[in-house]
């Protein structure tokens, strides 16, 4: 019913502004052509310079309202220099962009039609022409320079001591490999993919690499103040993984594995306490649409101390022991249960928003 | 229909030469001279409805099937934006019509997340391809090219027929994938595989995304056909005294756009052609070790990353095919309702070429987190970021056209005034995220949408708006309801500044685009409440533009009929033809042209028409010009 009302009223309101307009034409016939658009000229003079007013406190009256939902302050090395790079980007920007737009209006205000007044014949002036190319040219030169120094400083070589995960995306899921004592990853093939045999990464298992290689889904581990390089890549279509705490992001290719390395600075409780929001948790998201279900692509992010990590890890069954155990079905119950917990809630939850 | 009306490419001899169409090929007499004079000439004609509306090779004609076709498609694209911002406003609640109207897409009242990407993939699609390629080009270079030129037609009607039709049956297609049982393709507008290649990954990327494909594939024909006629009657076909440096701007900028579309349409065609060879021949141009649905495929050796390549070639000139011809509107637009010359004329020509050729030099910045080599992202930014350069020229020159000017804030020039500003809004987010390392964080966020929707999507529309007021009287002999233009003015820029400014901030604090529900994400769910305020203006924005609808049909038939030849006293040739020209344009002979299209205000005379001879003084001036300074 108020469905019903809702749409009345839209038409009625549209007949009477047709109407109205109709009228208005009538009126412009009456008063002569030259008058009535002069008139009209006045008004939207004015109403440009109301744009420009009211634009710009807009714009300061979104800025106040939603500031406060940016994200807080960079979590990573790289993030810090990213956000850096934001401000003065934006402060340049924001200097050409008021500049512009306020002549804009203001000139569309000051210089509407009157009578009387008569146009400055004025094709070109080279000097200005030249000098605001040049100085175009020059600006966008600066931030180059700095931006590319910092681009490569981002996708140089990770460091020595950077930890290794791999992350796969899947329809719709994370999966975090961690590479266990031995710092290595073992051997995998796409064709030894098998999430009934617990095997869902297709670990080769006979290679010994792989078996203390600890599996995690939806929930990655990193260590603050420790580089940490992800290994990336899809097992069907192109996802990414989106890092906003940390300002990262790198597709997940099928076929073709990608790299990021970034350094994390702030743990989850640390956040927590900057933010003041106990339920602050770092996410990572899907950013490359991979389906019906991309928006639920969502990996929670833990970042801890090493010690910390290292309790975590300890206490983890490989995957390896996890697919062993499948085998032998007496134990499986157990380890099932050990692989579970907040992953599996997670998963849940992400069925959950989905089945919406 | 005739050649007549044209002249062969053949007989034009020497490219280079002015070239005056000789009478006896060209002009239709008023009294009946033989049998292809008659048709010429709108009012004593015994042409079929058929010939005259439908298989039409007037320019003219074809214009108007472009822009209506294209009208049509802008009300469904928007139409599918503002069902999709409701599931994106109003998470929560069901609309039992939505379930009445769209039936399977919709089972409770809300979109089923395919549906909801089905809706993504077409919006992206239609506006994109059909109303800003299509609808644009197709109605300005086939209306302004031989009326602004001195043209009878373009250089092959027949073709230019075609090239229409072509896009019709592309729109059949692309209109019939919507009643598929699987859903139109919803994998994107970009469609990238393997995503688009797997019907296991997604179901629409089955039936839906073929039919999508072969749309596309008719589209970009389409294109080509269009495209090839554009260039050649520039070329060619101008009239005697119309120099390429005496061309209008929207020619320039139409001449830019056709070669854009040329050289870039046949890369990406490739590239899907490739893509249907993948889904149906079992190729593995994109495939390489996947696993979906429970089975690992068989292909190995593709990369995905090489479609990207292939499609974003076309990509990115395809936003400056968007928004050139919008440029040279707005350019001419501007100048004449200043009543004042283009401000820096030789500049804008050099920024057109300058972006025409940076325009194939920059497509990888769509790519800088596939993981590509960061040396050869490196070369992206610099080129990307360097293109910023002419788009500044010209933004500066549109200000420099209305300093001092004695500017008729017509709704046309209002329409151009939002473009610049739109323009400027988005084109300055373009230098953030074209350097790289920003674009790690903001790449594929709201912040990318905020940029693109302002810079192209709505500065587009607002030129292509512009358009349509200023050459309607052109087009159709009847005036557009002034009234209704403020209105339709005033709500799509407030509107559209209030869409796409707040969603800057969404994008910077990550927030992913193409999701169907935040709800779940600590991070993104606090955004709530600005999308719904989003979506309640799209709404309002959306119902405008049915006034704007209104208007152009109405006025069609029940407008003020025009009484001016040259309404806008503007200088250009179209404004020399009949207020009804008939198929060949001039009764007579064509104009000649003695000066570019700006004096206005020269020597105190508010505007002096390209085929005005140039006063004894004026020529006097010239001679002094060319011949070499005194030592």
């Amino acid at each position: 019913m108020t469905d019903l009302l809702i749409v009345i009223t839209v038409v009625l309101i549209l007949i009477i502004i047709v109407q109205i307009s109709k009228a208005s034409e009538y009126v412009s016939i009456l008063k002569g052509k030259e008058k009535a658009e002069q008139q009209s000229d006045k008004v939207n003079a004015w109403l440009l310079m109301a744009f420009l007013i009211l634009g710009l406190i807009g714009i300061y009256i979104c800025h106040e309202l939603l500031k406060g939902k940016l994200l807080p302050v960079a979590a990573s090395v790289q993030g810090a220099a990213i956000d850096h790079m934001i401000i003065y980007t934006g402060i340049i920007t924001a200097v050409v962009f008021f500049l512009t737009e306020i002549m804009l209006f203001y000139f569309g205000f000051r210089y509407h039609n009157k009578p009387g007044r008569k146009a400055k014949y004025l094709p070109d002036n080279d000097p200005l022409e030249i000098t605001w190319t040049a100085i175009t040219a020059l600006v966008l030169l600066i931030l180059i320079v700095f931006g590319l120094k910092e681009w490569f400083k981002i996708t140089g070589p990770a460091p020595k001591n950077a930890m290794v995960v791999e992350v796969t995306g899947k329809q719709f899921e994370w999966m975090f490999r961690y590479p266990g004592k031995d710092d290595v990853l073992g051997r995998k093939d796409f064709k030894l993919i098998d999430p009934a045999k617990d095997n869902p990464l297709g670990q080769d298992w006979s290679d010994p690499a792989n078996h203390d290689d600890v599996v995690s889904h939806n929930v990655l581990h990193l260590v603050v103040d420790r580089p940490v390089r992800l290994l990336i890549n899809s097992q069907d279509v192109i996802h990414d993984v989106g890092l906003p705490y940390f300002r990262m992001k790198m597709d997940a290719v099928p076929g073709t594995p990608t790299t990021l390395w970034f350094t994390p600075t702030i743990t989850t409780a640390e956040m927590i306490k900057k933010t003041g929001d106990p339920d602050f948790v770092y996410e990572l998201a899907c950013d490359q649409l991979c389906g019906e279900g991309h928006f639920t692509m969502r990996a929670t992010i833990i970042v801890e101390t090493q010690q910390q990590f290292d309790q975590w890890e300890a206490g983890q069954k490989s995957q390896y022991q996890l697919a062993m155990a499948d085998l032998n079905p007496s134990i499986s119950d157990t380890t099932k249960a050990a692989d579970g917990g907040l992953p599996a809630a997670d998963s849940s939850k992400a069925k959950v928003a989905f089945a919406k | 229909m005739s050649n007549e009306t044209n002249l062969p490419a053949g007989e034009a001899g020497n490219p280079h030469q002015e070239i005056t169409q000789p009478q006896s090929v060209a002009v239709p007499m008023p009294a009946g001279h033989g049998a292809h004079v008659a048709e010429g000439h709108g009012i004593h004609h015994h042409e079929p409805f058929i010939t005259k509306y439908i298989f039409s090779q007037d320019h003219k004609i074809i214009s108007k099937q472009f822009l209506i076709t294209g009208i049509i498609w802008a009300f469904i694209g928007g139409l599918f934006s503002v069902l999709f911002r409701l599931q994106l406003g109003f998470p929560n609640d069901h609309f039992m019509w939505l379930h009445t109207v769209f039936g399977n897409w919709a089972p409770n009242g809300q979109f089923t997340p395919e549906a909801y990407y089905g809706l993504v993939t077409m919006h992206g699609t239609i506006m994109l391809f059909f109303v800003l390629t299509a609808g644009m080009s197709g109605t300005f270079a086939n209306l302004l090219i031989p009326l602004q030129l001195g043209a009878r037609d373009m250089a092959s009607p027949f073709m230019n027929m075609l090239s229409y039709w072509i896009f019709f049956i592309a729109s059949i297609i692309m209109f019939s994938s919507l009643f598929v049982s699987t859903g139109p393709f919803a994998g994107g507008w970009t469609a990238y595989p393997p995503l688009s290649a797997l019907k296991e990954a997604s179901p629409g990327s089955g039936t839906g995304g073929d039919l999508w494909l072969i749309a596309v594939f008719f589209f970009f024909v389409s294109q080509i056909f269009a495209g090839i006629n554009y260039i050649s009657t520039i070329l060619n076909m101008r009239t005697k005294g119309m120099s390429m440096s005496r061309m209008p701007l929207t020619i320039w900028g139409l001449l830019v756009t056709a070669i854009l579309g040329l050289l870039s349409f046949p890369v990406v065609i490739t590239g899907l052609v490739l893509l249907f060879f993948d889904k149906h021949l079992g190729t593995s141009f994109y495939l390489n070790s996947i696993y979906v649905s429970g089975h690992a495929l068989p292909n190995v050796g593709g990369s995905p990353i090489l479609y990207q390549h292939l499609f974003w070639f076309m990509g990115h000139p395809e936003v400056y095919i968007v928004i050139l011809p919008a440029m040279g509107i707005a350019s001419e637009v501007l100048s004449i309702n200043s009543r004042k010359p283009i401000f820096g004329y030789r500049g804008m020509v050099t920024a057109f070429f300058a972006i025409c050729i940076l325009a194939f030099l920059v497509w990888a910045h769509h790519m800088f987190v596939t993981g590509m080599n960061p040396y050869l992202g490196a070369f992206f930014v610099l080129l990307t970021l360097l293109i910023a350069v002419p788009s500044a020229i010209k933004v500066f020159n549109w200000i420099g056209t209305m300093w001092k000017g004695n500017i008729h804030l017509s709704v046309p020039c209002l329409f151009v005034i939002g473009f610049v500003s739109t323009f400027i809004s988005g084109g300055l987010t373009g230098i953030w995220m074209g350097n790289s390392a920003i674009d790690l964080d903001i790449h594929d966020t709201y912040f990318i949408i905020a940029h693109f929707h302002l810079v192209m999507g709505v500065a587009s529309i607002l030129g292509m708006c512009a358009g349509v007021y200023h050459w309607f009287p052109k087009m159709f002999g009847r005036k557009m309801n002034n009234t209704l233009g403020y209105i339709h003015f005033w709500i799509t820029l407030v509107g559209a500044y209030l869409i796409f400014w707040p969603m800057h901030y969404e994008g910077l604090a990550g927030m992913p685009r193409r999701y169907y529900d935040y709800a779940a994400w600590h991070t993104f769910a606090p955004f709530q409440g600005l999308n719904t305020f989003i979506s309640i203006v799209a709404i309002v924005v959306f119902i405008t533009q049915i006034l704007f609808l209104f208007n152009f049909f109405y006025s069609i038939f029940k407008g003020r009929k025009e009484t001016d030849p040259n309404p806008w006293k503007a200088n250009t040739l179209e404004w020399t033809t009949p207020i009804h020209p008939g198929h060949g344009n001039w009764v007579g002979e064509i104009p000649e042209v003695y000066r570019w299209p700006y004096d206005y205000g020269k020597n105190g005379i508010d505007f002096i028409p390209q085929n005005v001879p140039l006063t004894p003084e004026e020529e006097m001036e010239v001679i002094k010009e060319t011949q070499p300074q005194p030592a």
